[in-house]
């Protein structure tokens, strides 16, 4: 005992706030992000030495820079929110749907497969009808597998929805293997190229358009379900507490399946829209990753879908910013994923100091 | 520390084994702890009294360096001391015993007293159990440092727990609430302990909020009110209405009205329900009885009997063997419950509520508001897609007037209330469903002397009602004045209903641990947690 240690209080120690007045809670936010900038304006300073300020414009010239390119920023963040949507009523519930990937590429896959097979034979708003209806079946049976595991042995639906991804990415290589143009090139190509059999219309001259405006109502239709409607209530009482579910007398097994149906079609959706909406053609990177980044997206946005379109802005933003810098100024691709990751890193990390607050060591007072 | 653990504790009477000056500790804006001073002397037991929420809790973290004090200081015989760890803690000789216990279960007694523990030189099982064992004597408690935790009573676990602290050369230990889990010779037989402990010169605090305790163990008692300290008082000086005025700020009756039961007729008859759990173990045995309406029936049990399978099975919520008939007033028929599930038992027309004993975990949501919680019972109603917020709010409006639930709004996460306004709501809500059955478990748990009346007084005038309502408690004097009868559950199996106006507390203690040594072979290879 006999420790005559000059132990100091702490410098300081982290306490949880209660609650945060909305303006401070953004203006943490924006401080975040000034602060992301600076850093990463240092970091390329220091990595190529060029003028950080230059490299920002350039990022926002490579979002902004032209007509074409704000469409192509506008049809990603419709993309990626459309995959984002698609697995919030699944993380809502708790359940952990990382195989968006894989449903939104068997989607994909199944109206590849319509465009390819019917395209001579059948008129296309038919053939458009049946391929919707087919890629949306697919992605729900896609994701309805491991919930149909999951609600009735407990399996883990976290390892299950992955492994799911590698089948779909598999599926698709044989495919892609099988359809390729020429014979054996492993590639498909533009799918109906003259025909345009299958292709979603194009709206007033514009490409994307259709796309764009499908997400906007998937994003309204689901914000309406999750917050308004019976069954999105009972999403959010299975995800908090399946206890308080059974004891209300909530069919868990049901809504646990009736919700990864609801997801895998979304995902489906997402897939058509790829194909037929942007790509018209099919590989086993069709879906580019975005099954995931929707996670991030997701929860980024703590599952709002209306905040949803503000993260997925953000992220497709960097995306496109960072590709321009490495063409710009030469510097290779790894360089513009060290600015998103710095960016992404504050972004998430500020949500630290909303939830909590850091309490320093206050000045000995004079007794 | 070795040398510590000799130096004679007698010579220290004067200096106060532990001193707490102006403590202060915030939770964002709630004030814990709101400059409180007390001490504690070696060979002294003190009592810290007071409501739930009153931060006694807190303080005793903060003394076992769990938290971290905003102001105030620490003294240990009487030098200033600085705690930011549990590890600091116990280098100033300071052990606490939690409320729940930190156990590993497949490790053996010994193994988790010298869990953690850095010694010099080679480690050594069996040198550890001798000293485990030596300990047991020298102050009493009976335990086998080879048996493994899951083999373990609750009073056995918490006998590790205490070892646990003196194996490590406590000399102030900190109990926090030690006999909720005990029965009421068990607590007998751990108050015989502590008294030795004391008279060895140990410095003892003791947290508990039950007041005939404190007056049979402590030597005096510091009464927290809000976070405040509100003073000291010498044990032999006070007594329970003095105790109870100094804890809630004003003077309270402590009687519970009791009406006699108005024609009662059963309502709900259990026959020989026998429920297992996924291993096979029998968590219920053979149960039957009958709770009828207009009469509270009490259910007195060390924790973990059984009492929540029982009530679960009746909810729909557990599956069982033997029979659960529901007696419908209305229409006069009988149905068999027994695994229907709760939506199939509200369509049955079974005006069924239950308060359940995990009320975030299970009877709310913690994230959601108090609307949406109080729409859990009701939100299918109607054969729109979409919900219907409006008749709820009214209705959670009503329920924060009429029981006085503190809270910003009713667009509140109930998570942000305090546990007697989250058991107010819970309560509200079945309430609200007008049920001709009412379960209720351990609903006074954690609760404050006013927010615990409140609960009664509802129970009490659902029995007016002609409810029946049948209540499970931990509190022997609650249950006793509350109830008409009792049925007392031991190890899975009813071991006696008496009547509640006549049964002493020592008839209840009994029956509570009777056939437990025959029961106890059932439970053993399950871990007698249920």
């Amino acid at each position: 005992m006999a420790q005559t240690q000059t132990t100091k209080e702490p410098l300081f120690h982290i306490a949880k706030r209660d609650s945060i007045v909305w303006w401070k809670a953004w203006g943490i936010r924006t401080a975040a992000i000034l602060i992301a900038l600076i850093v990463s304006g240092l970091v390329s300073f220091l990595l190529t030495k060029e003028n950080p300020l230059r490299i920002y414009a350039t990022m926002i010239d490579g979002a902004f820079g032209t007509k074409r390119r704000i469409w192509g920023l506008v049809q990603e963040l419709a993309m990626l929110l459309c995959v984002s949507l698609a697995v919030t009523p699944a993380f809502k519930m708790r359940f952990w749907n990382i195989g968006a990937e894989g449903q939104v590429l068997i989607g994909g896959l199944a109206s590849a497969a319509c465009m390819i097979l019917f395209g001579e034979s059948i008129p296309s708003p038919l053939l458009l009808l049946i391929m919707i209806i087919a890629s949306v079946a697919a992605g729900a049976i896609w994701a309805l597998i491991p919930a149909f595991f999951r609600a009735n042995w407990q399996t883990n639906e976290t390892l299950f929805t992955l492994m799911m991804n590698y089948i779909a990415i598999q599926l698709v290589s044989f495919f892609v293997y099988k359809w390729s143009v020429p014979k054996g090139s492993g590639q498909v190509g533009v799918i109906n190229r003259t025909s345009h059999a299958g292709w979603l219309p194009s709206l007033g001259g514009h490409d994307y358009l259709l796309n764009i405006i499908i997400v906007l109502l998937i994003t309204v239709a689901m914000y309406v379900y999750l917050k308004y409607s019976k069954q999105g209530y009972e999403i959010t009482v299975v995800g908090e507490s399946e206890n308080t579910a059974r004891y209300i007398g909530i069919p868990v097994k049901k809504v646990i399946l009736r919700t990864m149906l609801i997801s895998g079609a979304v995902c489906g959706m997402a897939g058509l829209l790829l194909i037929a909406g942007t790509d018209h053609t099919i590989s086993r990177d069709s879906a580019g990753g975005r099954g995931f980044t929707a996670i991030m997206v997701s929860w980024l946005a703590k599952f709002n879908p209306v905040y949803m379109i503000l993260t997925s802005f953000l992220i497709v933003f960097l995306e496109k910013g960072a590709t321009e810098i490495s063409t710009a100024f030469g510097l290779n691709a790894s360089f513009s994923e060290i600015i998103t990751g710095i960016i992404i890193f504050f972004i998430i990390g500020c949500e630290f100091f909303i939830q909590y607050t850091v309490k320093f060591r206050e000045k000995e007072a004079a007794k | 520390m070795d040398e510590a653990k000799q130096s004679a504790p007698v010579q220290k009477e004067d200096v106060p084994a532990i001193r707490l000056a102006h403590i202060t500790k915030r939770f964002g804006s709630v004030v814990a702890n709101d400059d409180v001073s007390l001490s504690v002397r070696h060979g002294e037991i003190l009592s810290v009294l007071g409501e739930n929420g009153s931060g006694k809790t807190t303080l005793m973290n903060i003394i076992a360096g769990i938290y971290y004090p905003d102001h105030g200081q620490v003294f240990v015989d009487g030098k200033e001391v600085v705690i930011r760890s549990p590890k600091d803690a116990f280098r100033y000789q300071i052990g606490m015993v939690h409320q729940h216990f930190k156990l590993v279960d497949v490790f053996s007694a010994t193994e988790n007293i010298v869990l953690g523990l850095e010694d010099e030189g080679r480690f050594s099982l069996r040198k550890a159990a001798k000293r485990v064992r030596e300990i047991s004597e020298q102050y009493g408690f009976d335990l086998d440092p080879d048996k493994k935790i899951y083999e373990m009573s609750v009073s056995e676990k918490q006998t590790v727990e205490i070892i646990k602290v003196l194996y490590r050369g406590a000399d102030i230990l900190i109990l926090d609430e030690p006999t909720a889990v005990l029965t009421p010779q068990e607590t007998e037989k751990l108050f015989t302990i502590l008294r030795r402990m004391r008279d060895s010169g140990k410095a003892i605090i003791i947290i508990t909020h039950k007041l005939h305790e404190v007056l049979s163990l402590s030597d005096e008692v510091a009464v927290l009110c809000k976070g405040k300290y509100v003073g000291t008082v010498q044990t032999a000086e006070t007594n329970e209405s003095a105790l109870t005025e100094m804890m809630v700020g004003k003077k309270v009756t402590l009687d519970i009205d009791r009406s006699e039961p108005k024609d009662p007729v059963d309502r709900l008859t259990v026959e020989d329900i026998t429920c297992r759990n996924r291993e096979g173990t029998e968590l219920l045995r053979h149960v039957s009885f009958t709770a009828r309406s207009g009469e509270i029936l009490g259910i007195a049990g060390i924790a973990g009997s059984g009492q929540r399978e029982l009530l679960e099975a009746i909810a729909g919520l557990q599956h069982v063997n033997g029979k659960i008939l529901y007696h419908n007033p209305k229409t006069g028929q009988v149905d068999d419950l027994r695994d229907k599930s709760p939506l199939e038992i509200r369509e049955l027309g079974v005006r069924l509520s239950f308060v359940p004993e995990d009320r975030l975990g299970m009877g709310l949501v913690g994230n959601m508001d108090i609307v949406d919680n109080i729409m859990l019972r009701s939100y299918k109603k109607g054969k729109s897609v979409f919900l219907e917020r409006k008749n709820p709010r009214s209705l959670a409006e009503k329920i924060i007037k009429d029981l006085e639930v503190a809270t910003p709004s009713a667009n509140t996460p109930v998570r942000r209330l305090s546990g007697g306004n989250v058991q107010k709501v819970l309560v509200g809500r079945e309430i609200a469903a007008s049920p001709t059955v009412l379960m209720a478990a351990y609903p006074v748990r954690g609760l404050d002397i006013n927010a615990s009346f409140t609960i009664y007084n509802l129970l009490n005038q659902q029995k007016e009602n002609g409810v029946a309502v049948i209540f499970v408690g931990e509190d022997l004097d609650v249950l006793l004045a509350l109830c008409d009868r009792i049925m007392v559950i031991s190890s899975g199996s009813i071991s006696g209903i008496v009547d509640a106006r006549t049964a002493t507390k020592e008839e209840v203690g009994l029956l509570m641990t009777k056939n437990s040594a025959d029961a106890y072979a059932h439970t053993a290879a399950e871990g007698g947690d249920a």
